[in-house]
């Protein structure tokens, strides 16, 4: 006899996907971590969990590619197979949080991929009603950005962002997923108004960023772990888009609130609009 | 001595685009990354396993841009062995087989 399993629905992007388990413990552990993104939506998928023990999330290399229809994701502390036609895929994994964000990535990166959207390495948030993101390497400020943003300002993650492209450009959501700032961000949405590359220099500036160096830059940070060619020629198609459709600008700043003046005034249109 | 001829085929493992006038390539077997300019992009657009990199050079490369024939050559050449040092191009001195309908 089996123990009846429980199902939270977790809805990051506007795609809502139940999460069902038998272990009640996980069950609350999966609605605190996502308390701000549990939807009551019907699911478009489905993921089952099976714990295998309390454990650390493993440093290996992530490794996801198909097996016939189904895509295997595979990683020292997590074992998920995903089948796109069915919607539906199991997970069996350790019971920390940290393989649980990982999935629940890999699987939207999968799923936006097919839509023409993607996970970028980089901090977003609203300001005046228009997303802005902050993609760097490490260290580069995407956490600091966040940190100097004034009240009015949304966060909408400092780590990862959710990017789907809509009718007049992209837009992005919020999500869950914290980097240092070890806070969730708010589950809203905005049109993108730019991506900002950054760096930290002494003074407040924005550069142009030539489309081919704009779009070597962006396929450097999406967050991509698919071993297919298929998703890769779709997802450089997606990254020229993009650049076409959002300016894209080097942001030289200097590390205090001023930067977000700069920011609220940017005019800019994509550079060979 | 005959002159070798090298046939040249762009990688079933790349995703390629063009934008605003320049071909981004990408290695979708370990994500490398790669821009080219207007004379490698008539190259690239070119190596279709049958025809030799000399016509390639002779024919569109010295039609299209103001450049010196051997000096040409020898970038092409340049060009392409690091290309396919990345498994971006294929290189034979045999062209490739034609496919099955």
């Amino acid at each position: 006899m089996t123990a009846a399993r429980k199902v939270a629905c977790v809805e990051i992007g506007g795609i809502p996907i139940a999460l069902s388990t038998s272990d009640d413990r996980f069950l609350d552990l999966l609605r605190q971590r996502y308390a701000g993104f549990l939807s009551s939506s019907r699911p478009e998928f489905e993921l089952e969990f099976d714990l295998t023990c309390t454990g650390p999330a493993s440093d290996e290399d992530v490794r996801v590619r198909r097996e016939g229809h189904e895509w295997l994701l595979e990683r020292g502390d997590f074992h998920a197979r995903w089948d796109p036609r069915t919607g539906r895929g199991s997970v069996r994994q350790n019971a920390n949080p940290y393989s649980l964000d990982s999935v629940l990535r890999i699987l939207h990166s999968l799923i936006l991929a097919q839509r023409g959207g993607f996970l970028l390495h980089a901090a977003s948030a609203i300001c005046d009603g228009r997303a802005y993101l902050f993609s760097g390497v490490s260290g580069a400020g995407k956490t600091t950005m966040t940190r100097l943003a004034p009240a009015d300002i949304t966060l909408l993650t400092d780590e990862i962002s959710y990017l789907r492209p809509s009718a007049d450009g992209y837009s992005a959501f919020g999500t869950p997923f914290a980097g240092e700032l070890a806070k969730a961000g708010e589950n809203c949405t905005a049109p993108v108004s730019a991506l900002f590359f950054l760096e930290q220099g002494p003074e407040n500036r924005v550069d142009e960023l030539p489309p081919a160096e704009a779009v070597r830059r962006l396929m450097r940070n999406i967050l991509f772990f698919a071993e297919d060619h298929g998703l890769v020629e779709k997802l450089l198609a997606t990254a020229c888009d993009f650049v076409a459709r959002v300016p894209i600008r080097r942001l030289t700043f200097y590390p205090d609130a001023r930067v977000w003046e700069k920011i609220r005034n940017f005019q800019g249109v994509p550079e060979h609009a | 001595m005959p002159e070798t001829c090298i046939y040249i085929a762009r990688s079933s493992a790349i995703a390629a685009r063009a934008l605003a006038g320049e071909m981004m390539v990408m290695n979708s077997a370990d994500s490398t990354f790669f821009t080219l300019n207007e004379v490698a992009t008539v190259i690239f657009q070119a190596a279709d396993g049958h025809t030799p990199l000399r016509e390639i050079v002779r024919d569109r490369v010295c039609e299209q841009f103001d450049v010196d024939p051997e000096q040409a050559q020898a970038d092409a050449e340049q060009f392409v062995a690091e290309l396919s040092g990345h498994g971006i191009l294929l290189v034979s001195n045999q062209p490739r087989a034609a496919e099955a309908p």
